[in-house]
Order: C-alpha cells, then structure tokens, then sequence
C-alpha cells in the first residue's frame, strides 16, 4: 500500500539523533554525501559504511524501516549494477558472451556503486526519520538566511516546503482513500495494457485535484484570519539552540572526512 | 445461513512499526440476510476498518470473513466479484466523484460490472429517482450540485451496483437535519423495496434507533454486542458509559424509572413512548381519548 512508503517520514523519538540541532544535522548529512562520493576505494567505503551504521545504531529506529526505504529503488539499484557490470571496461576479462564482457573493473565499480547508494539512501533517510519537518525546514530557512541579502525569497521558499512537506502524509491518506472508494465500485487500478492503466488513473486523480484545490483554497483563507504576511518581523515560538553535543558531533563527521581523505592520499 | 460472517477477524495497521495499531480485535459476527444493521461506536472504534474488511478493501491480519459461506480471500481473482456483491459507500463519498455528469459516474460501477447499455440507463435512472434526483440533474456536471446532492449521486453510484448488501459510512455527516432525515428516509425506502441487507455506521443513536432491526457496537477495536435495537438498548447504562449517546427519549425513560415509574419496557423511539404513556393514563382513566 502507499502506507507503506517511508522516505521523508519522522519517527518521533529521544535518541541522541533525534535531540542534535537540526541545521547541524543538514550540515552533517551534505558532509556525508560528500564523504561516500571521494571515498573511492574499499577502505573509504568502510569508513563510510561504520559512520553510515553508528548513526543508524544512535539514532535507535528499527531496522528493516531502511530495508523499507531501501526496497522501492531495488529495481534501479540493479539496473545501474548491471550497466556498470557491461559497460565499464578496465582490467583482466573474466567472461565473455556474444558483445557482452564483463570485468574485473566493471565488478568492482558496480559493487562500489551499490555500497555507495545503499550507504546514501540509509544515511540521507536518516535525517529525515529524526527530525521533524517543521525542524527542517526551520534549520533550513536559517541556514539559507545570508542569501535574503540577495532578495533570495527564503522565508516564502521555506514556507512552501513546510507546508508542502506537512500534506504530504495527508495527500497520500486521501491517495489511499479515493483508491479504496473507487475500488469499491470495481474500478480496476493495476492491470490492464497501458493505456489502460493510465484510464483507469482518471478516477483517482480527478477527485486528488479537486480536493488538492479545495484543501489549498482553505488553508490560504486560514492564513488569511490569522492575518499571516510573509517573514518580515515574524518571530519563532521555538528557538533552534545549538549546544556542546551538536559540535561534538560535528567534529567526529569531520574526523571521518579526514580519515577518508587520508587513505585516499595513502593509496 | 447467514450472508455475512467473521471469525476471529483481527486488523492491525502498519505491522511492524512505531505506528503499529490494531483497529479490529477478534470479531466474531453473523448478519442475517435482508437486515437492516447499525453500526455504532466511538470515533476510532473500528468501525470504518470492520466494515472495509466485508467487501475486500482490506485484507485481515488474522482470521476470516465469510460472504454467503465462502471465504473471500479464498481466490483472491474473485475479489472484483465481492465489491459487487457488497458495496461500500464511504464516508464523505461525494469527493470520489470524478466524471462529467452525474449519469456517467452513477453508471461508472455498473459499467465496471460488464453490464449492457440498457440494464445501466435502467439502473441509473431507478436509482437517481430512488434517491430524489431529478431526471434533468443527471446531464449536469456533479461538480455543481448542492452538498446534499453530491451525497446522493455518490450513493447512488453504489446502489446502482444492487448490491446485496449495501454497507454505508456515515452516510449523513455533515449534513443539516433535514439532509440527513432524506437520506435516511431514501436508504430505509431501498431496504424495504429490494429486501437487501443494509448496514449503516453512524453515532446518531438517535437515527440508528429509528432505523435499525440490530445494532452492532465497536468499542476500543472490539465488537461490544451484536443484538436487536430492543437488547442493544437495555443495556443503555453501559452504551452511555462507554461514552456513546443513548436517544434522548432513552434517557428520559430511564430518569422516570429512577424515580419510581416503571414502564417495564425497553424505550428508544418517540413514537412508541407516546403510545406508552398514553396507555399508562388511560389505565389510570386521566385520559379517555387520544
Ligand atoms: N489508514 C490507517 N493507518 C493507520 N491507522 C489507521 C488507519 N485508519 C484508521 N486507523 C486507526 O485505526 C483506528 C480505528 O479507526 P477507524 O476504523 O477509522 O475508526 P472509526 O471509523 O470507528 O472512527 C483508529 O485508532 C485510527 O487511528
Ligand atoms: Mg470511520
């Protein structure tokens, strides 16, 4: 079912992860994404790879929620292995079919790439399971807060990712239920030839629009009672308080970078 | 043999996550054929996931739902063919209305059904009259219709299906007293012209009273009981403590029989605690002709 997607989703909790500041926890990440991308030799994906499951192992969330988040991009995972495998042509043949040869350097980069974007799924999914979306996208205004300088529409751009975020749940729960009711009625929503399928999406999205529309008209009234008016001398019910954790926790993904620049200059 | 039957149907939402919950405990329910049920409980009893349960739409975790004596998850191809046999109007069910006039999406289920062009016109027709819309409404865009409206052509598109039995949830929040009488009235009406088995979930005690032959009552994912209108309602005391409404004339009963008038009778409509007072004066000769 829809239910069941789990990207972008917050787990409330009380671990360490869940507590850190959360415009250190986007700066932690995007070092991240840098760290799996210059790591590009087996020890590098093994640091990546303990900093990728300490995290997962502080931040106390079960499991098989990343095997979850990790499964829709299966068939892409495989995908690119499988293009990396034939493609990629560098070291000593070990099989040879018709035009196709794989080897030894297409194995490794394949492997590399699967670590690479398992370790990338699992980490980045991470920051979005403990923290909140109104705390992203709070961290997220402040960090981008130097470019209103350049009349850059922050607080605007901040909004409608808060509220885009916020009706994402709502927007699959309504999904969900339009699908169920037409359902009911016998429409048929997975099989058929393709142009089928797509007809068959006709029920489902017409009311989605429809009340997609209502729920924004509604909520720009609500705003509108409230007499909200953009950013300017808006102040926050909660502060964003950095603290002693929040740099150790910086200081030791700057020590893995370092561990992994170092072994990349090693070798 | 009764249509509708569940053993032990258990549901629990999003297994295997923080989210975890179970909305339907263990319920074991026969519904006889040709019954008007209502369906009552607390908001977040269960009852929508119970009843979504009879045609399909979900599938339970533990145990199983029996429609005519045949488990529905038996072949799981035949279960386009159950949505047939019972349909399901949801709650709010007028923001699934999609087509360009109220005749296409009255006949979008019948047309599901693989049925000829007649037997559709004669089945949207019916049921458009059945349920008071006018023959010229059904041209007309669903988008542009009253509330009350939109309800009923989303009613009738599942009526037109002639279900055997026609589950319906909440089918008058949100609308004024009258809006709600109507429908209602229409749905009794339907019941008593096809003779097929209706349930109907609301908190209404007051309309569940009026209408129903036996209600069922959810309480915190489980079934409470499962009786005619007359038991459900002597058991008044505990239905209130569980934080449900008993009708209004319930509880004046109830009051009088505290302070030492007893009626000896189960009372839930007004109209029958009319002819009980009436005959109480009369036996005392206060009153000779009504
Ligand atoms: N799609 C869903 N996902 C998760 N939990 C749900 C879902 N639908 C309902 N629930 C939960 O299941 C319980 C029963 O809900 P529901 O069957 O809708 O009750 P009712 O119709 O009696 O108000 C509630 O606690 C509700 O929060
Ligand atoms: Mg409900």
């Amino acid at each position: 079912m829809l239910k069941d997607i789990t990207i972008g989703q917050f787990f409330p909790g009380e671990s360490l992860l869940h507590r850190l500041d959360p415009r250190f926890k986007i700066i932690i990440t995007c070092i991240f994404v840098v760290m799996l991308f210059i790591g590009d030799s087996v020890w590098g994906l093994v640091i990546g790879s303990v900093f990728t499951f300490g995290a997962i192992a502080l931040s106390k969330i079960p499991n098989r929620l990343f095997v979850k988040s990790i499964k829709p991009i299966f068939p892409f995972l495989i995908f690119t292995a499988v293009l990396n495998l034939v493609f990629i042509s560098d070291g000593d043949v070990l099989f040879k079919w018709r035009f196709i040869k794989v080897t030894e350097g297409g194995i490794e980069t394949s492997v590399y790439m699967l670590v690479r974007i398992v370790l990338l799924i699992a980490g980045s999914s991470l920051l979005t399971y403990t923290t909140s979306p109104i705390a992203l996208t709070d961290a997220l205004e402040q960090l981008m807060s130097p470019l209103k300088k350049l009349k850059f529409p922050v607080h605007e751009l901040s909004m409608m990712m808060t509220i885009a975020l916020r009706f994402i749940p709502t927007l699959i729960e309504e999904t969900d239920k339009i699908m169920s009711a037409q359902k009911a009625r016998g429409a048929e929503i997975d099989s058929g030839s393709l142009r089928a399928r797509v007809k068959n999406l006709i029920p489902i999205l017409i009311p989605l629009f429809v009340s997609s529309f209502r729920r924004a008209e509604e909520l720009a009234t609500a705003m509108e009672c409230r007499c909200y008016n953009g950013g300017d001398g808006r102040t926050r019910l909660r502060q964003l308080k950095s603290g002693g954790r929040d740099f150790a926790a910086l200081a030791v993904t700057c020590a893995f970078m370092g561990a992994i620049i170092a072994v990349n200059l090693m070798l | 043999m009764s249509i509708l039957k569940t053993e032990n149907l258990t549901y629990t939402y999003s297994q295997g996550t923080p989210f975890e919950k179970t909305a339907v405990k263990n319920v074991n329910l026969e519904i006889e054929e040709g019954e008007l049920v209502g369906v009552m409980g607390h908001t977040g009893s269960g009852k929508s996931t119970l009843i979504q349960h009879f045609n399909g739409l979900l599938k339970p975790t533990s145990g199983r739902i029996l429609l005519e004596g045949k488990d529905i998850w038996e072949n799981k191809t035949e279960i386009r063919n159950v949505r047939f046999k019972v349909g399901l109007v949801f709650q709010y069910p007028e923001y699934q209305l999609f087509e360009e006039t109220v005749f296409k999406d009255i006949a979008f289920g019948p047309k599901n059904m693989g049925l000829d062009k007649d037997e559709i016109e004669r089945r949207v027709r019916e049921t458009a009259e059945n349920l008071g819309l006018p023959q010229e409404c059904l041209e007309r865009s669903p988008f542009e219709l009253s509330g009350g409206q939109k309800r009923r052509v989303a009613i009738a598109g599942v009526m037109a299906m002639e279900p055997k039995i026609l589950i319906l949830d909440e089918p008058t929040a949100g609308l004024d007293p009258h809006g709600r009488d109507v429908i209602l009235g229409q749905i009794k009406q339907y019941h008593k012209k096809t003779g097929n088995t209706v349930l109907i979930v609301s908190h209404s005690m007051e309309d569940i009273a009026k209408y129903a032959d036996k209600i069922l009552v959810m309480n915190k994912s489980e079934l409470f009981c499962y009786d005619t209108t007359v038991n459900v309602f002597s058991r008044s005391k505990e239905i209130e403590a569980m934080g449900l409404d008993v009708p209004q004339i319930t509880r004046v009963f109830n009051a009088l029989e505290q302070r030492g008038l007893n009626f000896g009778k189960q009372v839930y409509t007004v109209e029958y605690a009319k002819e009980l007072i009436m005959k109480k004066l009369r036996e005392r000769g206060k009153v000779t002709r009504c």
